[in-house]
């Protein structure tokens, strides 16, 4: 297993490298010059080139990357040109408010997802069944910017049940340990954040996990019918086996297999989905910055939110991959 | 005419009438169809369907609720959302096909020829898939148009090329399958150049899967254009796109909520009618994939 695991980190390198050039290249192409932009209407003819000779562009475009690149590799990634702060620190406060979205859209995802599919595939083509497979569909085809508007309505706006919105309630402030309000609050022991934080967490975290609950209610339901109709499980039914034994203990392992390939794909849409659902729900994360920052021209900080959110999806990845390595040996040795 | 209709005769006929049956017999894809039709529809016809124009304004008409005279209400500037989600269409189904388009174009292209030729151009080709597919979609998509610039057109093109790199590894799979068959080596023995080989033999073999791809696809990149508009990269006003009729809807919500669900009913029906056509599809292609859609 670990000569496996260092073979999937070595392959990582050139990915992460390509990746690096394509941001470094891709961010060049965008018209416009960042000292420019920096200086505004102020500065003269001087203070241009001084600042183009400070920033290192009027270096060669290869000298330009590895001057990029050995800044990336140590979280440098240069001043924002809309803040003036370090493009890192920005992204150092936006991060972790990503990551518990998603964690947190990926475990009700998985819950969810895993129950409703379990359940429609021991009641097949019953009425639940039909139901739970319309609402699958549905959740699939919803967009996540429309998901999020409507639950906001109906929960945050007629009902008037959930906060609308940010991270906590008006006025609070809570000790940053990781940067996650909830996390925070629970570690710390202030159980008012915690709370405030879980409250605020439920409609975006509903409106991110839907799709990809969805996904994977579909996907279980169809493996869970597949591994129920095997030889194996008739054998433990026959051997007087209890149904929930069989089906927890038996069919569940065998049918999680491609539950977990499926994790790792919604991954990528749960990054993508967050940047949707965090302008929805004015959330300062990763994916709201990333839209200010591109909608602003701020380079430095766009090449620092890409590169990142990269990194990450292709680790998550790789960390779904051992999963999977690990729950099937098979893959292992191959 | 074919080994097997010479020696058979009717096997055509009969081979149709199957997939008749099949189709008929799946009550997804014939509920796909008849969505997708009506969405088609309304793009083909809205010109003489829609009772206002979608752009003009009228500010006697401002913010009205649904009623007989406007359908889907009214918006900030009186203008008939009806009419606007109407025309919507156009744009929905164009955003569709420029989006898949571009995928199948360049994906097809960079599939067949990695796939076919293997080796070096094979490795280079798919090192540059695996990198475009460590991206999260929309930030790769937010990339290419803040290169373009913030457009409709262009944001169709980012969704394109989202998704070729999809398309590329799936149909370099089908060709690395095909590749080895007998006949694949047979039309070689005989002394056929690659390019007739890849256009006689191999693609007209990996046109379901394509197929498959792309009606599974379509309603996604409609959805991400939408969304790509949402944020203020794709369509801008006065337009009448969904996603940005959803955007602007967003701040009358509590006041006027006709504005943003009409616009967003109509993207979930046509995605939901893409999704059904493409798992039946799925289903009637490949046998192999029966059962893991509806």
């Amino acid at each position: 297993m670990l000569k496996y695991i260092a073979r999937r980190f070595v392959q990582l390198v050139p990915v992460l490298l390509g990746v690096s050039i394509l941001v470094f290249v891709g961010i060049h192409l965008i018209p416009g010059d960042p000292a420019e932009l920096m200086l505004g209407d102020k500065g003269t003819a001087e203070d241009l080139a001084r600042l183009r000779h400070q920033l290192g562009l009027d270096q060669p475009i290869y000298i330009q990357y590895a001057r990029f690149l050995a800044g990336a590799v140590q979280g440098d990634f240069g001043i924002s040109i809309r803040t003036r702060q370090s493009a890192i620190w920005e992204i150092g406060q936006a991060l972790p408010v990503t990551i518990q979205l998603s964690a947190a859209a990926l475990l009700f995802a998985v819950v969810f997802g895993l129950a409703i599919g379990v359940f429609a595939a021991r009641h097949p083509r019953s009425l639940a069944d039909t139901g739970a497979m319309i609402g699958v569909l549905v959740g699939i085809s919803m967009p996540v910017f429309w998901t999020g508007i409507l639950l906001l309505l109906v929960f945050g706006g007629l009902l008037g049940w959930l906060p609308i919105g940010s991270l906590l309630d008006q006025g609070m402030a809570w000790h940053h340990v990781t940067g996650m309000p909830l996390v925070d609050g629970v570690f710390t022991g202030n159980w008012a954040v915690a709370r405030s934080a879980a409250w605020h967490l439920v409609l975006p975290v509903v409106t991110l996990g839907l799709a990809s609950m969805a996904t994977i209610a579909r996907m279980s339901r169809s493996t869970m019918l597949e591994v129920l109709g095997l030889d194996y499980v008739r054998t433990a039914r026959a051997k007087g086996v209890v149904e929930r034994r069989v089906v927890s203990r038996h069919a569940l392992r065998n049918a999680l297999l491609p539950v977990v390939t499926l994790v790792g794909l919604q991954l990528g849409l749960l990054l993508s989905g967050a940047v949707l659902t965090e302008t929805i729900f004015a959330l300062p994360g990763l994916g709201r910055l990333a839209i200010t920052s591109i909608l602003a021209r701020d380079y430095p900080v766009v090449e620092g939110v890409v590169l990142i959110a990269a990194a990450i999806f292709v680790l998550a990845n790789l960390l779904v991959d051992l999963l999977y390595a690990y729950l099937d040996p098979r893959i292992r040795y191959a | 005419m074919n080994v097997v209709q010479a020696v058979v005769p009717g096997a055509r006929r009969r081979a149709a009438a199957l997939s008749w049956r099949r189709l008929v017999r799946s009550p997804n894809l014939l509920i796909g169809c008849a969505v997708l039709v009506l969405v088609i529809g309304a793009a083909v016809f809205a010109g003489q369907i829609a009772p206002y124009n979608p752009i003009d304004e009228a500010f006697a008409d401002q913010l009205k609720s649904p009623s007989w005279l406007h359908l889907f209400g009214t918006d900030e500037f009186g203008r008939d959302i009806f009419s606007r989600v109407l025309y919507g269409a156009r744009i929905a189904l164009g955003a569709g096909i420029v989006a898949d388009g571009i995928a199948i174009v360049f994906g097809v292209f960079f599939g067949v020829v990695s796939g076919y030729f293997g080796g070096r151009v094979d490795a280079v080709i798919m090192r540059g898939v695996d990198v475009m597919l460590a991206f999260p979609y929309l930030l790769l998509a937010m990339i290419v148009v803040a290169i373009l610039g913030p457009s409709l057109i262009n944001a169709m093109i980012a969704i394109g090329v989202v998704y070729t790199p999809q398309f590329a590894r799936l149909v370099r799979g089908a060709v690395l399958a095909i590749r080895e068959q007998e006949f694949v080596e047979a039309a070689r023995g005989l002394g056929g150049g690659a390019v007739r080989i890849l256009g006689r033999h191999v693609l007209p073999n990996i046109l379901s899967p394509i197929m498959v791809m792309t009606t599974l696809t379509v309603g996604f990149a409609i959805v991400e254009t939408a969304g790509l508009s949402f944020l203020g990269l794709g369509a801008s006003p006065p337009t009448p796109e969904w996603g940005s009729m959803l955007a602007t809807g967003r701040s009358f919500m509590l006041t006027a909520p006709w504005i943003a669900t009409f616009p967003g009913l109509a993207i979930l029906v046509t995605v939901i009618g893409f999704n059904l056509v493409g798992d039946g599809l799925r289903d009637l292609l490949d046998p192999r994939l029966r059962g893991r859609g509806f």
